[in-house]
């Protein structure tokens, strides 16, 4: 049971968190044709977009309300309405996700109420989906508007339901992935799942419009994700599978609207997170028995946990990520006989904080990273890219894991759940370890060096 | 918008040393160089964003950001700004304000708080205190915050009001401009003033460009004592009062602050670029012509005329080489400003055609210039929407696009080579040497080998000769559970009577008789 801890200074070095308005901009880059708009003034918009292009390495459809101060003083409605107008014009998007920022929410703006107003007087907005989410930068990170976000999909575009129509697909679940799913993780869920005959709606789906792709035209929306067909088609599902904590909200909404039945799973990284994950599969397909590949994945994931035991077995390792993402990479790790002697997370608006195997979890930034990691004596740091600095300044080595990761090519490639993924992830870390070449040598242990009478080269000459 | 701020806002548009403004009637001048920000289809960072880069290479001292996460946790250490020393500028200090912060009214406290801090952990020279959004609309004031903590901690802590909803970058240049002139500029007298020493304007030593130009001042003896602000020092800008001439580096944002030393130091400014090879030797002479105006020995002009012809003898040398690998290849250029015409001379110099240039933020001097050097104004163009880009890219009417980051993936998903020219790139391009860099980037970006196969057919794209054929599959795949062959079976074209899959063939046979087609060879890997 860790302790949640709120370190005591006002001052934050290096920040670990992106902002929740970024994590709802990224869900709504998972559905199809999507432009997301910021309500916010258009730096909050620059920012986030460089962000985004300089991890995934691909031209991010973004836009801003362009709020100015008298504006924001005065009320943003019309400026909601005429960035909806002119992206209609300039990019005909069929889903506009809008997610509000600290400005727009420091002064206290009703939006639903204005958009409401906006969409029933604007027939010519009809085409185009609109959904509104309140990520306020100022509470919660990315994580936390990620999930807002799909929420707020989930409440917008999937139809409710009358429990006594429903009438279940039952070869159909909904697969709602949290933020900290790459699209390759996401893909690699996907294939489970169609391995039991069953057929998933992923949401938000990035792996198939920020997977990295060449497409054969440009157009200024996403390039894929969830359609809006399958949006609504969710309240078919027999079954929702929610992949970390910060999904509970989405499946509960979606069982609240549609009635169907969900099971979050908090992590599928690890032998026994996957194998209850693949339990589920069994039970929901009707299946005794695993498809043979998964078993064979099984079997290769247990030798590869045999011989990186040696490597994981007490090393101390620091992680510094969202919730979710911190729970799943410790998790797995302290099964594998790791000590997580830090953890840093970003925001407290988690219920797996607590189970996180670590003393404490601390609630703050790459500097508290940097100097717990460092009087801990962690061995292998693991954060994203920004924690290249701290690396360095403690000569250790740095996985990057999480958002942003722009110094490194791949970043949506990278596969840690799953039989396979959690194969590749113990690879990592054992290999990390591997990688720290360090020779023995007779003064670790407290012996005189050889006598330089023995040496054919002088010792001052050798080193 | 506290008076003090609209006022310096007011002020800082008004700027007569500017061109554009001067030409402007009384009231279009009034309404300020920024234009009003459409929604929907903005772009750009915001006046937070521009007080940033312009003060961030101040590479000793701290840069603390007083605002909620995103406008430092989606944004720090994300320029290409170089340090030759400390690297304190690119740790990311922000007070992270919390909802309570914000509605409790306890802003101003925990910025105060965070200056203590930073200032024991840290020890900087200087703290810069940034406002944003946020605190500027619940009323912190960052001024008196900066004031008690310089009496309090006796380090200089510098006010920077540039909250991104007053506007533009450029507008968060010039007021970052402002806030060195008020608070930093003359504060600190350098040890020996010389009759060489100058101040850089508008260099922030991306990649280090800086550099790049440095050795020539070095080999004439002149110091970069002002230099605002690539890989500068706090002590140094501090000292910018005391140079004899300031340099602006193709920068129209801070022209006020250029101007505003020369009204109260004394110190006269000319514009110039180290972009281009003429550029960069006009630049050369400009300067060196300038401090001689002001006292400097006369043979610094001799001198300067042997570093440039020396300089120059070798840059074309040097270019040369690259010639038969670029020579007629067409160039699109998507930049701006003086970048419009200062590299089109070099580029059409090695041969090659420069089928367009964008004159974004272009000046009408600019403009002549572009006309001038391409002898047409035909291919010069004002914004061109992504999508036009692409199509223009990919019917190949280019054969390379230069352009900045915004419109790296047009070129790229059309199969297209991209050379970066912005600021944000990785690569510096200044002085002499680095336009045999750039070219160097045009001919690797150009002639990798990658683009043909790219570009090359995938399988699919042609009719498959009918005499390779296997039956059709049928059934569903057992793992992703696909139905087999929308596409099949096969449409055969021209092939031949006794390879068609008909149904009456049996599978195993036809396996049997294609085994015989697929006989491997030893040649067979250098076939693919």
């Amino acid at each position: 049971m860790a302790e949640i801890v709120h370190p005591k200074h006002a001052l934050s070095t290096n920040p670990l968190k992106s902002s929740a308005p970024l994590g709802a901009a990224l869900a709504y880059l998972g559905v199809e044709s999507a432009v997301p708009l910021f309500h916010g003034s258009q730096g909050c918009t620059a920012f986030a977009m460089v962000h985004l292009v300089r991890h995934f390495k691909e031209a991010v459809p973004l836009q801003t309300t362009a709020m100015n101060e008298v504006s924001t003083i005065l009320g943003g409605a019309d400026q909601i309405e005429e960035a909806i107008e002119n992206l209609i014009k300039k990019a005909s998007p069929k889903f506009i996700g809008i997610a509000s920022t600290a400005l727009t929410e420091t002064r206290g703006e009703d939006v639903p109420g204005e958009l409401k107003e906006i969409i029933g007087r604007r027939t010519d907005f009809e085409s185009t989906k609109i959904v509104y989410a309140s990520t306020p930068d100022f509470n919660g990170g990315m994580e936390d508007g990620w999930a807002r976000a799909v929420e707020a999909i989930v409440a917008t575009l999937v139809p409710e339901v009358d429990p006594v129509q429903r009438n279940p697909d039952l070869r159909q679940v909904n697969l709602l992935a949290g933020s900290h799913l790459t699209p390759a993780e996401v893909e690699e869920l996907v294939r489970m799942i169609r391995a039991f005959g069953l057929e998933p709606i992923v949401l938000p789906d990035l792996s198939s419009s920020l997977d990295g792709h060449v497409s054969d035209d440009w157009r200024g929306t996403s390039l894929g994700g969830t359609t809006l067909e399958d949006i609504e088609a969710m309240s078919r599902s027999a079954f929702t599978l929610a992949i970390g904590e910060s999904m509970r909200g989405a499946a509960t909404n979606l069982e609240a609207r549609a009635f169907v039945p969900f099971r979050v799973f908090q992590s599928v990284t690890g032998l026994k997170p996957v194998d209850g994950f693949v339990r589920t599969l069994m039970e929901l397909s009707g299946q005794s028995d695993a498809p043979p590949s998964l078993k064979r994945d099984r079997a290769r994931l247990m030798d590869a946990a045999l011989d990186a035991h040696f490597h994981t077995g007490k090393r101390p390792i620091a992680i510094g990520a969202d919730p979710d993402l911190l729970y799943a990479l410790s998790g797995c790790l302290a099964a594998m006989g790791a000590e997580i002697v830090t953890a840093v997370t970003t925001t407290p608006h988690s219920a797996v904080l607590e189970h996180v195997p670590a003393k404490e979890v601390v609630l703050g930034d790459l500097g508290d990273f940097e100097r717990l990691a460092g009087e801990a004596g962690a061995e292998i740091l693991i954060t994203h890219s920004h924690g290249r600095h701290a690396a360095a300044r403690l000569k250790l080595p740095l996985l990057r894991a999480g958002f942003p990761i722009f110094d490194r090519l791949g970043a949506q490639d990278i596969c840690r759940v799953g039989y396979r993924g959690t194969r590749s992830f113990l690879y990592e870390i054992a290999n990390i370890v591997q990688a720290q070449h360090h020779r023995a040598r007779p003064d670790d242990f407290g012996a005189a060096p050889i006598e330089e009478e023995f040496d054919h080269v002088p010792h001052a000459q050798a080193s | 918008m506290a008076d003090a701020l609209k006022n310096k806002i007011a002020d800082v548009f008004n700027e007569p040393a500017c061109g554009t403004n001067v030409s402007k009637s009384e009231q279009q001048r009034k309404k300020g160089c920024a234009k009003p920000l459409t929604p929907g289809a903005a772009a750009g960072g915001c006046a937070f964003d521009g007080a940033k880069i312009a003060l961030q290479p101040i590479v000793d001292a701290a840069h603390l950001v007083h605002a909620p996460l995103a406008c430092e946790g989606n944004g720090w250490d994300n320029r290409g700004a170089a340090s030759s020393g400390s690297e304190l500028y690119r740790t990311g200090f922000t007070t992270d304000l919390g909802e309570l912060d914000i509605v409790m009214g306890h802003g101003e406290r925990k910025l105060y708080r965070s200056i203590r801090e930073l200032v024991k952990t840290h020890n900087p020279p200087a703290i810069f205190v940034y406002s944003t959004c946020v605190p500027a609309l619940i009323g912190d004031d960052i001024d008196a915050v900066c004031k008690a903590a310089t009496e309090q901690f006796g380090t200089p802590c510098i006010p920077v009001n540039a909250p991104g909803y007053v506007g533009s970058k450029n507008l968060g240049n010039k007021l970052a401009g402002e806030a060195l002139l008020d608070h930093v500029i003359g504060t600190i007298e350098p040890e020996e003033p010389s009759m060489y020493d100058v101040n850089i304007i508008g260099d922030y030593n991306l990649s280090g460009e800086l550099w790049q130009v440095k050795p020539l001042f070095d080999k004439l003896g002149i110091r970069i004592l002002g230099s605002i602000t690539g890989d500068a020092r706090y002590r140094q800008v501090a000292m910018a009062h005391r140079a004899r001439v300031t340099m602006l580096v193709c920068s129209k944002a801070l022209i006020t602050l250029a101007r505003k030393l020369e009204e109260q130091y004394d110190i006269p400014f000319f514009e110039g670029s180290f972009y281009g090879i003429s550029d960069t030797s006009e630049a050369l002479r400009t300067m060196c012509r300038m401090l001689v105006e002001r006292g400097a020995d006369a043979e610094l002009l001799d001198r300067c005329e042997a570093l440039i012809a020396e300089e120059e003898a070798k840059v074309w040398a040097d270019l040369e080489a690259y010639r038969p690998r670029v020579e007629g290849k067409k160039v699109l250029l998507y930049t701006g400003g003086h970048k419009s015409w200062s590299v089109v001379a070099a580029l059409q110099e090695l041969g090659m055609e420069v089928i367009g240039t964008s004159v974004r933020k272009a000046t009408d001097e600019d403009k002549e210039r572009v006309k001038e050097i391409m002898q047409t104004d035909a291919h010069m163009f004002d914004n061109m929407a992504p999508k036009d880009m692409y199509r223009v890219l990919k019917d190949a009417e280019a054969d390379v696009l230069m352009s900045g980051g915004r419109s790296q993936f047009v070129a790229l998903k059309a199969k297209m080579p991209w050379v970066d020219v912005n600021q944000e790139k990785h690569e510096p391009y200044a002085g002499y040497m680095g336009m045999v860099d750039m070219v160097h980037a045009v001919d690797r970006a150009l002639n990798n080998p990658m683009w043909e196969e790219l570009r090359s057919p995938a399988p699919w794209d042609e009719p498959i000769d009918g005499a390779n054929v296997l039956p059709a599959m049928s059934g569903h795949c057992p793992v992703t559970g696909v139905p087999a062959g929308p596409n099949s079976p096969v449409t055969l074209g021209g092939a031949g009577e006794d390879c068609a899959p008909e149904d009456s063939v049996d599978p195993a046979m036809a396996a049997t008789k294609l085994a015989d087609r697929f006989a491997s060879s030893a040649t067979d890997f250098e076939d693919c």
